[in-house]
């Protein structure tokens, strides 16, 4: 009954009430969820994984702010069917410049992470625009609005690029100096065409020789 | 501030957030079912960026979720805080803010996501402008709520008064660590975490937001509501103390269910996994107090659509929280990831459990806050109908949906082939959306019969006033408040 004497006095005052739930909550937090921050192997890229250049920088953040992920995965999970219908499976070190990471929790369409140099730039233009015209059965909404839109107005690409780098993404001055000019008379479409052509590319094919036996 | 004890209780705020509760729910709902045509009209957004599928799907979840769901807990926070204290609320004028200020956030965040302002994380689309002003309401409900409980006259604090306190300091905890971010304009941001380390970060928040919001704020509502209704005192109290604490440890560890098989840590997934399959004992045991607690009041079920609501609640309460420990085990996860039997599971728990505890509960509340009978009891017992079949066939229906999407995306056949494309499979899903838009309409047209009838019941009433209240002998604490008290008893 000294278990239940104890409570009595928790149970008549706010303030222990107070501490002891956040106590309690936030044992979870401090050994499970704080350890995986400080993992290196979570924030180490691979050979191969680089940052995104001015153009793939502004396509990637049309796709958040159209939503892409509420119906597309970017995780290629390491299971027989998966890497069959997508290619290899997803690693940690191919997603350290990835602010928010995309992995979605919804298959409506199937998962981008490695879609990219799967199809031309052509298809994917005439896909955003009007999906059904190469997919009859598709749902996918359309997005005519990528093709009259500049990428210079979707942000303001020297701005993100310095706080990326403030976050430790290894951009130099030139790229930042030259980032107008690489999105120089582009549409929206094509900077979101770029992003999902790179998408998945970072993989370092050594890796996945030595995994999957290829 | 100092707001005088002999006042009546604030339920004028009350039935203000009680509004804009059916308010929203009405709003978000019709935008789930639009979103649900969309499934089977892909070109129903009509070419408008603002109608597309990607930004309408987050002002449905935050809307429901922020709009319909923390209106109702604040309201009901409110409500019960005062009774269960016997003390009116503690700066109502800071109350009243919180009111507004959140409508306002709600109303704006949701026109920010239209515009494509989303940091993408789920249920914490909202850019940082609105993250702040979140945080800000917050803590203010918390001094409110707090503040209350601090200068009640009664010496225990009631067991709803932990949960929703559970939901104002552990919500507020997950909200500022997931959402730490370095603006770039107003409506973006670059989340402080990138990666599998951000996706780590997030479930822990998308995954408790459910829990402390959608099922610990709830409780809260439910241990205050369902013996008030079935007229009975909560079953067993030392049982519900336990559930508390035991669902307030275990609850906050299973998010990385949801990154299952993801490139995060083997060991991150397999706690999550075990700690998910722990949080089934809390969970029953709180259903089982809640339905042992009903069983002496069974007669009243005939008459009462109220009392209905919130034990049919409690029946989804128990199924969503049987099913999310078995989508937690790894090798269930392993068919039920990225399909729709995930759609289907949250909406047993929002439709079924969130949304018909608050129905039953403003059914119960609106009347007596007017002083008067329910508009029509004939209606309510035809939004119960509508409310149940509507959530039958939406679980069914994803449920179908969601196992098909699951076996037949990771069948091969004898050569080690895959058996369908993707298309295929995608393609054969469309009776199953049929069904489930069907099932979001019935739903809908519950509430929306719902808002009609409380309406009417207020309509040119104004809220009774009503002191609270006094406190027998044993329990009492003396006007002048809590410290003061243990003062005394420190001294004795």
């Amino acid at each position: 009954m000294n278990g239940l004497g104890l409570h009595k006095k928790l149970e008549e005052n706010a303030g222990l009430l107070i501490f002891g739930i956040l106590f309690v909550s936030a044992i979870g937090g401090l050994v499970q969820i704080l350890p995986s921050l400080f993992q290196e192997s979570l924030s180490t890229p691979m050979a191969t994984t680089r940052v995104y250049d001015a153009v793939e920088l502004t396509g990637r953040d049309i796709y958040i702010r159209e939503g892409c992920h509420v119906c597309h995965s970017q995780q290629v999970r390491p299971l027989v069917a998966e890497v069959e219908r997508y290619g290899p499976y997803s690693r940690a070190g191919e997603f350290v410049y990835d602010r928010p990471f995309l992995w979605g929790s919804k298959r409506t369409g199937p998962d981008l992470h490695r879609i990219g140099g799967k199809y031309s730039n052509r298809w994917h233009e005439v896909h955003l625009l009007d999906p059904r015209s190469v997919v009859p059965e598709s749902i996918m909404p359309a997005y005519p609005w990528l093709a009259e839109r500049v990428a210079t107005a979707a942000g303001d690409i020297q701005q993100k690029m310095r706080v990326l780098r403030r976050l430790g993404h290894p951009y130099t001055d030139a790229d930042i100096t030259g980032a107008p000019a690489r999105l120089e008379g582009l549409r929206e479409l094509d900077a979101l065409v770029a992003y999902l052509q790179m998408l998945g590319t970072g993989l370092d094919p050594a890796v996945t020789d030595e995994h999957e036996g290829h | 501030m100092s707001v005088s004890n002999n006042g009546y209780y604030h339920d004028g705020l009350v039935l203000r957030l009680v509004q804009f509760s059916v308010l929203w729910a009405v709003v978000a709902m019709s935008v789930g079912v639009f979103i649900a045509a969309e499934f089977l009209w892909p070109t129903l957004d009509l070419g408008q960026f603002w109608l597309s599928f990607g930004r309408l799907r987050p002002l449905h979840t935050n809307g429901v979720i922020f709009g319909f769901g923390v209106s109702a807990l604040m309201a009901t926070a409110f409500y019960s805080v005062q009774r269960t204290s016997h003390v009116t609320l503690f700066l109502p004028k800071l109350a009243w803010f919180c009111c507004y200020a959140w409508q306002l956030t709600v109303l704006l965040g949701g026109i920010s996501l239209l515009a494509g302002w989303t940091s993408s994380k789920e249920y914490a689309e909202l850019e940082w402008p609105f993250d702040i002003a979140i945080a800000v309401i917050w803590v203010c409900f918390g001094i409110v709520f707090f503040g209350t409980i601090a200068r009640r006259r009664i010496r225990p604090i009631y067991i709803s008064n932990w949960f929703y306190g559970g939901l104002i300091i552990v919500i507020a905890m997950l909200h500022i660590v997931n959402n730490l971010a370095l603006p770039v304009s107003i409506g973006k941001s670059y989340s402080l975490y990138a990666g599998a380390q951000d996706a780590i970060v997030q479930w822990w928040y998308g995954h408790n937001a459910v829990g402390f919001l959608l099922t610990g704020g709830f409780l809260g509502m439910l241990y205050y509501f369902l013996p008030k209704q079935a007229e009975q005192p909560i079953w067993s109290y030392r049982l519900s103390v336990v559930a508390f604490w035991a669902f307030t440890y275990s609850y906050i560890w299973a998010g990385p269910h949801h990154l299952h098989y993801n490139a995060i840590p083997e060991w991150v997934q397999s706690l999550g996994m075990v700690m998910s399959l722990v949080l089934l004992a809390p969970s029953w045991a709180t259903m089982i107090n809640g339905i042992m607690t009903v069983s002496k009041a069974w007669p009243k079920l005939k008459t009462d659509p109220a009392l209905k609501f919130i034990v049919l609640s409690l029946a989804f309460y128990g199924l969503a929280t049987f099913e999310g420990p078995m989508m937690a085990i790894r090798s269930v996860n392993v068919v039920s990831h990225f399909t729709d039997w995930t759609i289907g599971h949250v909406h047993s728990g929002a439709l079924g459990w969130n949304a018909l505890v608050t129905y039953g509960t403003f059914y119960f509340l609106v009347p007596r806050l007017v002083g008067a009978e329910l508009h029509s009891t004939r209606l309510a017992n035809l939004h119960f109908v509508l409310a149940l079949a509507g959530t039958l066939l939406y679980i069914l229906s994803m449920w179908a949906a969601g196992v098909s999407q699951g076996l037949l995306w990771l069948s091969v056949d004898k050569l080690g082939e895959l058996s369908f494309t993707f298309r295929d499979i995608m393609t054969g899903m469309k009776p199953y959306y049929a069904l489930r838009l069907v099932a979001g309409l019935m739903f809908l047209s519950g509430t929306v019969l719902m808002a009609y009838n409380l309406f009417m019941t207020t309509r040119g009433r104004q809220p009774l006033q009503c002191a609270p209240a006094p406190v027998p002998e044993p329990w009492r604490l003396p006007e002048s408040g809590y410290r003061t008290v243990t003062a005394k008893q420190v001294n004795a």
